[in-house]
């Protein structure tokens, strides 16, 4: 069943190798003359920042994506992969970024598009708990997919992907939505997986992780290949560099301030959102001071987005349940909210902060018209929200092809580094922003956190969401963890290890009962 | 006698809508939403009646109606499967295309009528006491309409190909992923649905009221519609609802027969209230009763390439 190498032959050829792989979209060129190998027995990580070009070509090696030029060899043969089945029939088994689970069905139905058809579902059931727990990853084949937390469903991706005994396992960021502990768990299944003589290819841009676990990385920077290394004998930031092909700028902490008043508080604060996949908020409370910034740290779909929304005033909730300055908000809307100086940046840059087919200084009118009355009597101020905009482009370095372009032009980072300049433009007395840097490249991402920083020391009561524990540690003051929609205490950054955090964000309340599930 | 006769009318007016609602149920089941149902209906109506009048014969009737259903609804799927149109709008005229060639094939059929379909007699049992001709002196449609709720619930909840389809209703994206083949599950998902609504509208022009009139389906497509989400996407449950509605139909004929000082309108009118506080009851039971629903239902899925 397991495939096998045999350490008599010199050097046998890779067990998957790619030849100047080239994908196009349209004028983008997302792949560009890609060689890499991969050799059984290894793990190897497919290294590089968001957009470089990672989910592309794992997508043409599984047969999703079909390559526009260059050669796919599996054991030393070309090979046409037109299909996912196509893969899987070779031995080529992949476990999704984004889950490719069926949320009504069962863990068991959910495996079963792994196996022939003919394997009755009793009976995969009981080889789901076998493999499950003799990789160490158990599950309830019974349980409804809409039940279980991420890190399980990552799970059912793994097993399901192991079911079929594949030789080659491609991972797409799996560990960007776990806690540390199950990080730990996830990589002793890879490294048995290893033993087992199976080849794995580690997507990953956290480089920490890279260089613990793989044997070798290649590295891509805007579709091209620009390095394959050993990262043990690499260092996070020589890795850094050639992914980025600069030196990283570090973030400076701010100087030291006294802190204000609360500007910010949230008391037990309760609600449900009437769709099957919501989370429900549970006595939530919270204060933040001002001139000082709040990590909420949490694995995703823990109700980070319910409560950006309860803050931000998607709805409505008791009127003294959330308080800014010393006002009650709770009834209030989103635009009286922004009248009393708060300013909110939520998760979807596309769609949710900014719309495609409006220009920036359209979009400005979007989430500013009311707090800075840019439409006095019905009227559109164009030549403010021009001039605000421009000020923004100007003090965020959005890099645009005109003064004024669609927000569907921009890149995401500097989309990203407009909808946060936007609301920061204001300076607003409380910040509420939800993945601030998400998909977004290592400059945009130090300059906006630096901005957070700065807004912060001056005076504001400052709240990050974020699923990136190296950006909570890097900006916070203090720290909380949301699981399952409770909010934990929140804590100064300097007392909070790793481990601790990843407890409380596995749903331990104080980080010190150590029965994680 | 009386309550007999009243029940055994409620069964002619529940198998039609039974009958296009469990194909529904599985066209959405797969994700895809057609709201041509009425049209389908409609041009199954006419479709098995001009057969049956011109061959003499019932059956080939039935069959012509479902295949002309399934022939409608290939149209529908070719425009929202293939070339991903939105599938409401595509659906609304389908209804719209439906109604108006069913009355240009149905021209020369106006004014002729035909016997009933034939009760299927089971010596002995038809006979019973009470029960005897609710339960076995039916017309083969009804006893059609109820096997294949059995089949429609055994498929989904218990075949691998059922299985297959609720995943590709639940998350294309997924499926495809998975290499499951979406567009043709959603081929043969809405192609059955077709099929069922043109054997809901032969059932109205060769059972119901022998004969073929214009609009005959008279919104029992809509009703249908509403009743697929009525069940929860649960065939036994859609069944259940089916005669229910069956049920109000009947009851306001019977009333405005008894002489109830309502305004007849009024009372024609009841199936189609009963239908709207019917969505309104379940859509306030948000979880409960969207843990059956398809979460791509109505999204058109285009591949990456």
């Amino acid at each position: 069943m397991q495939p096998s190498v045999d350490p008599s032959s010199p050097s046998p050829p890779p067990l998957i190798e790619t030849v100047a792989l080239t994908k196009h979209f349209g004028s983008v060129t997302a792949n560009d003359g890609i060689d890499i190998a991969v050799r059984a027995g290894e793990i190897h990580a497919l290294l590089g920042e968001n957009g470089a070009g990672k989910s592309t070509l794992v997508k043409m090696l599984f047969g999703v994506l079909q390559p526009t030029s260059g050669e796919i060899r599996w054991e030393g043969e070309p090979v046409i992969l037109d299909s996912p089945a196509g893969a899987q029939a070779l031995g080529i088994g992949m476990v999704f970024q984004h889950f490719s689970l069926f949320e009504a069905l069962t863990v068991a139905e959910n495996v079963a598009f792994a196996l022939p058809d003919t394997m009755p579902l009793r009976q995969i059931a009981a080889e789901v708990r076998e493999i499950s727990e003799s990789y160490g990853l158990p599950l309830d084949p019974h349980a409804p997919m809409h039940r279980l937390s991420v890190g399980e469903r990552q799970r059912v991706e793994i097993v399901r992907c192991l079911m079929r005994q594949p030789k080659l396992i491609i991972l797409d960021e799996p560990t960007s939505v776990l806690t540390p502990q199950e990080t730990e768990g996830l990589f002793e299944t890879l490294e048995r997986l290893k033993r087992e003589g199976r080849a794995v290819l580690y997507i990953s841009h956290r480089l920490s992780e890279v260089k613990r676990l793989c044997d070798t990385a290649t590295v891509l920077r805007q579709g091209r290949k620009v390095a394959t290394c050993d990262p043990r004998q690499e260092t996070p930031g020589s890795l850094a560099r050639m992914m980025i092909g600069s030196e990283v700028r570090e973030v400076k902490p701010a100087p030291a301030h006294e802190l204000g008043p609360v500007r910010l508080s949230v008391d037990r604060l309760s609600w449900r959102k009437p769709e099957v996949q919501s989370v429900a908020l549970r006595d939530v409370s919270l204060e933040v001071r001002g001139g000082e910034i709040l990590g909420v740290a949490g694995v995703a779909g823990n109700g980070q987005e319910e409560l950006f929304q309860a803050l931000a005033g998607f709805f409505t909730s008791a009127p003294d349940a959330i308080r800014i300055d010393g006002r009650d908000v709770g009834k209030l809307d989103v635009n009286t909210r922004r009248r009393l100086g708060a300013a909110f940046v939520p998760e979807q840059r596309m769609g949710e902060a900014a719309v495609g087919e409006l220009h920036l200084s359209e979009n400005t009118f979007l989430s500013l018209h009311a707090s800075e009355d840019l439409a006095p009597r019905g009227w559109l101020a164009m030549s403010r929200a021009r001039a605000i905009t421009r000020r923004v482009i100007e003090r965020f370095d959005v890099r645009a092809g005109s003064a004024d372009p669609l927000a569907s032009t921009l890149s995401g980072g500097n989309l990203q580094k407009y909808v946060v300049g936007r609301e920061l433009s204001r300076s607003p007395g409380v910040l509420v922003v939800n993945q601030p840097t998400w998909g977004v490249d290592a400059g945009a991402a130090t300059m906006i956190r630096q901005a957070l920083i700065d807004l912060a020391a001056a005076g504001s009561a400052v709240v990050v969401i974020s699923q990136d524990l190296d950006e909570i540690y890097e900006v916070s003051d203090r720290i909380a963890a949301i699981s399952h929609g409770r909010l934990s205490a929140a804590r100064p950054v300097r007392e909070l290890t790793v481990e601790t955090l990843g407890l409380m964000m596995a749903g331990a309340e104080s980080g010190e009962a150590a029965h994680a599930p | 006698m009386w309550a007999e006769a009243i029940i055994l009318t409620v069964i002619t007016a529940a198998t039609p809508l039974a009958l296009a609602a469990l194909g529904e149920l599985v066209t959405e089941r797969s994700g895809v939403l057609n709201l041509g149902v009425e049209g389908m209906m409609a041009v199954g109506a006419v479709t098995a009646f001009a057969v049956a009048v011109t061959t003499g014969s019932g059956a080939a009737g039935i069959l012509a109606g479902a295949m002309a259903g399934a022939a409608l609804s290939l149209i529908f799927a070719f425009l929202t499967i293939t070339l991903a149109t939105n599938q409401v709008a595509t659906g609304l005229a389908l209804t719209l295309f439906g109604l108006g060639i069913s009355g240009v094939i149905g021209d020369g059929f106006v004014g002729i009528s035909r016997p009933p379909l034939p009760q299927l007699e089971i010596p002995g049992l038809s006979d019973l006491p009470l029960v005897g001709r609710i339960l076995f002196r039916q017309d083969a449609m009804v006893y059609l309409s109820i096997a294949l709720t059995a089949g429609v619930w055994w498929f989904l909840s218990r075949s691998r190909q059922g299985l297959k389809l609720r995943a590709v209703g639940d998350s294309h994206a997924s499926a495809h992923a998975l290499g499951l083949n979406v567009m043709l599950t959603r081929y043969l998902a809405v192609m059955f649905g077709g099929a069922c609504a043109g054997l809901g509208g032969a059932y109205l022009s060769l059972a119901y009221t022998p004969m073929w009139i214009d609009d005959m389906t008279a919104g029992r497509g809509w009703i249908a519609l509403a009743l697929v989400v009525f069940a929860t996407w649960m065939p036994w449950r859609l069944l259940a609802g089916a005669y229910l509605f069956g049920a109000i139909t009947i009851l306001q004929f019977h009333a405005q027969g008894a002489g109830i000082g309502l305004p007849s309108q009024l009372m024609s009118s009841l199936p189609y209230l009963a239908t709207i506080v019917a969505l309104v009851l379940i859509s306030g039971r948000g979880r409960l009763a969207l843990r059956h629903t398809p979460l791509s239902l109505g999204k058109s899925f285009v591949p990456e390439r």
